[in-house]
């Protein structure tokens, strides 16, 4: 009997398996939120992507509810999201830092020029040091910050004008809203 | 009209499938021959009705038929005709729809080549396989079917995504798609054999055959999946540990444990629940590879929309059809000690640790790969499993392997004679040591410990396999005859020597290739690996949907002209998507690999020089081992009953011995 119980073994072991694929049918990948979320941003200090001299720390980013965006040279869907990054740009609705990621400092500023600079500020993350802290999955990745530096929500993968309207957008007003409110308290 | 005749013979084709899984079961349970029988009509009617709605399929891309979805968005009248019938298997429905043909396929040559078997084994086998195909014929029927319109119609069509506009596309999906449904027919003979209660070694030697083709087409997937990723993407790598690329390697490795198990259980009678659970798991790891690639739980390169109602379909599928197994398993499987008795040097020890090295090595793939999605269903975070952890727990269970792999030829069953194996593994194993040793300092003067052992593993898969094909064709006067060599034995050297091909290749590609990435323009030249490469020229080419830019450059060594390389960077018009086309010069020893980035300036690009060498060897390795495979499968004595009459006569002696 004893040796009939060790066939049901694989069995077992494949209901547990099927359990957790179950689960992940309701999880999205895409959605990779949970590790930093209500968390500061890492502290790191690093240069300004178009000045070597000018540095930036994550106290830069304390104060406004701000955008941080993952981007870099090397990937493709950043090129398919810059056009809507430069509309947000234009709307003035908060202000979008950069981080250049793993990218060649001249490649990137030429990029910049020639396609436009949706960015308040660039950090410059050349050897992904910061990149690591923050988990990044892939580029283009993006990071909503409130006014204390707090990390609310990270959106992985290209920015487009339905996940804009849909999820960031609100987010953004009501954190907005809730800065207002500090600052007047 | 022409795509509902399509939809329409998807749907007889699932009759037929209702009527094989059922008839032939009815008439073994009533020990009725007549319908038994019917199971060879059928297998060929759902065969054939499943063939002509894909045919239709891909006359309706032939013909840029729009109205048709699947077709209008994958696919252009601007595409050259072969992409638009590859296009057939490019996208998620028609993909399915391949997989089904692929499993009809199999079943119908179940049918035509097994004439010479028991007829209710093969009847049960097939039906088997009818309940499979009823299964995903369903999946695509409710959920995706290829054959649905679009209104209004589009005047054209959205493209093939430019990546798959390749001869990649052409071969890999296909050959891919034979390998992993192939082992739904060492499944089908397993629980053929276990609802029959007969685990004998007659079901092993017919399922051999079965197995073995079904892992040439798996290997040949796998090798062109990667050569395609290598050239194609235009990243230089071949192997980047994705789930979806893991997903067809891990029934390549319990396959390949299946092959060798296979061969215990027809010789020896022995390992049977071993081979009987490597055959559900092999196929289990297709199923659970479809789940993976088609419900798009993890993040993958080849991952297509998530669509959670699919997901949830093919789980109930890999529910039914896995645990249904386990448990006919967990309930009929045999609780006989098995009657052959080894000592702990024999051949069948080797083989055993042959299959136990392969489960764990699949096993750590395994767990790589559900790792991100179980620390997420646990709540515990998002996390991503990488190749640095690939490399660290699977290389080393792999050189384990290699080392077993060199003696298990060169071994007797049962019981080996003292002394002898090291009279004929000593000078092997002392030059392999000797020429691992050497290897990296005479490929760069440094010491390396993966090159050392890399290299050594091989040589000494080298030499032991001939210095067993060398025992094989030697008689015991010494004369030599290649006769004397089976054709199972033939494969078997061929496949080990291609293990060995491939480490080598591997193993130098993954530590000596070197990569600068430079700004190069017309007269800008730049020198990698000893070799000068001189930027001539941009060219503006216009392919049939795609404008490029063409750079030539030529490669000089010694002042000597080497190639002319020419690598592209295409604008696709209708996606409006940039791709890469990369310019090798391939050769034995090395390739030369340029790339075209972004321009830099008017008239210069950023370009990545990649200098790989012993590349091509990964693909000549997987070449050999097809060859190897093909030659053991073919083996004649695998399809008739008559031999097995002489294995019956074993199997009695030897439980007489036992009794």
């Amino acid at each position: 009997m004893k040796k009939r119980l060790v066939l049901f073994i694989p069995l077992v072991l494949f209901l547990v398996m099927g359990v957790f694929l179950y689960k992940g049918l309701f999880l999205n990948p895409q959605n990779l939120d949970s590790a930093l979320e209500g968390k500061p941003i890492p502290a790191f200090q690093l240069e300004r992507l178009e000045d070597r001299g000018d540095v930036i720390t994550n106290e830069s980013l304390k104060g406004k509810v701000s955008l941080l965006n993952v981007w870099a040279t090397w990937c493709p869907s950043c090129k398919y999201e810059h056009p809507y990054l430069m509309r947000l740009a234009r709307q003035n609705i908060l202000p979008i830092y950069g981080i250049n990621y793993r990218d060649e400092r001249a490649m990137a500023i030429r990029e910049l020029n020639r396609q436009g600079d949706p960015y308040t500020a660039n950090i410059f993350d050349h050897d992904g040091r910061l990149g690591l802290d923050l988990g990044v999955y892939g580029a283009p990745e993006s990071y909503l910050v409130d006014h204390n530096g707090i990390i609310r929500y990270r959106y992985a993968g290209p920015i487009d004008q339905r996940i804009w309207n849909e999820t960031l957008l609100p987010m953004v007003e009501e954190l907005q809203a809730a800065a207002k409110l500090d600052g007047a308290s | 009209m022409i795509p509902e005749l399509g939809h329409l013979s998807l749907i007889i084709g699932l009759a037929f499938a209702f009527l094989l899984a059922s008839v032939p079961l009815i008439g073994v349970a009533r020990k009725d021959q007549y319908l038994v029988r019917y199971a060879w009509p059928l297998s060929y009617g759902m065969f054939f009705f499943i063939f002509l709605s894909v045919v239709v399929l891909g006359y309706s891309f032939a013909i840029d038929d729009f109205s048709v979805a699947y077709v209008a968005h994958h696919s252009n009248s601007q595409l050259p005709i072969f992409f638009k019938i590859a296009a057939v298997w490019g996208g998620h429905e028609g993909s399915l729809l391949f997989w089904v043909f692929a499993l009809s396929c199999w079943a119908a040559a179940v049918a035509f080549f097994s004439k010479g078997l028991e007829e209710v084994f093969t009847a049960r086998v097939l039906a088997v396989l009818a309940m499979i195909t009823i299964g995903f014929t369903l999946f695509m029927i409710l959920t995706s079917s290829p054959f649905e319109r679009l209104f209004p119609v589009p005047m054209e069509g959205r493209d093939l995504n430019p990546m798959l506009q390749d001869v990649g596309l052409i071969f890999h999906p296909p050959m891919l798609y034979l390998g992993y449904v192939g082992f739904a027919v060492s499944f089908a003979f397993a629980i053929a054999a276990l609802m029959g209660g007969s685990l004998d070694s007659a079901w092993a030697r017919w399922s051999r055959p079965w197995t073995l083709a079904a892992w040439v087409f798996l290997t040949g997937g796998i090798s062109l999946g990667s050569w395609w990723a290598y050239y194609e993407l235009g990243w230089g790598g071949w192997w980047f540990w994705d789930p979806v690329e893991n997903a067809s390697f891990m029934p390549w490795l319990i396959g390949t444990a299946l092959l060798h198990s296979v061969i215990v259980t027809e010789k020896r009678a022995a390992f049977r629940n071993w081979t009987v659970l490597l055959s559900i798991f092999a196929f289990s790891l297709s199923l659970l590879g479809t789940f993976i690639v088609r419900s798009g739980v993890l993040t993958s390169v080849h991952s297509f929309a998530a669509d959670p109602s699919r997901g949830m379909f093919i789980l109930l599928l890999l529910g039914l059809a896995v645990g249904g197994s386990l448990t006919l398993f967990a309930f009929r499987a045999s609780e006989m000690k098995s009657p052959a008795r080894f000592e702990l040097k024999s051949k069948e020890t080797m083989l055993l640790v042959c299959n136990i090295l392969l489960t764990v090595a699949c096993g750590t793939v395994l767990l790589g790969t559900l790792y991100p999605l179980l620390i997420d269903a646990l709540n515990m975070g998002k996390i991503s499993v990488g190749p640095p952890y690939f490399n660290a727990v699977f290389v080393p269970i792999v050189l384990v392997l290699f080392v077993f792999m060199g003696i298990g030829p060169n071994i007797r069953w049962k019981k080996t004679k003292p002394g002898e194996l090291k009279a004929k593994l000593l000078v092997p194993a002392v030059i392999a040591t000797v020429v691992g040793a050497a290897a990296p300092f005479l490929a760069d003067g440094q010491f390396n410990i993966w090159v050392m052992l890399g290299v050594g593993t091989a040589t000494w898969v080298t030499l032991t396999t001939l210095r067993a094909a060398f025992d094989i064709t030697k008689s015991k006067d010494g004369s030599f005859s290649l006769a004397r060599m089976g054709r199972s034995q033939l494969g078997m050297i061929i496949a080990h020597l291609g293990i060995a091909v491939s480490v080598v290749g591997g193993t130098m590609v993954s530590n000596y290739s070197i990569e600068k990435s430079v700004r190069m323009g017309p007269g800008i030249s730049q020198e990698l690996a000893g070799y000068t490469f001189n930027y001539i020229e941009t060219k503006n080419v216009v392919g049939p949907n795609y404008t490029a830019q063409q750079g030539q450059v030529e490669v000089t060594k010694d002042g000597e002209f080497v190639a002319l390389l020419r690598p592209d960077r295409r604008q696709y018009n209708v996606r409006t998507m940039d791709m890469t086309e990369a310019g090798i010069d391939w050769g034995l020893f090395r390739d030369l690999y340029i790339t075209m980035g972004d321009p830099l300036s008017r008239t210069q690009f950023a370009v990545r020089l990649n200098y790989k060498p012993f590349v091509r060897w990964l693909w000549f390795g997987s070449i050999f081992m097809m060859v190897g495979g093909f030659f053991a499968a073919s083996d004649k004595r695998y399809r008739t009953k008559k031999v097995t009459e002489a294995s019956k006569a074993d199997a009695q002696k030897e439980k007489l011995a036992t009794a």
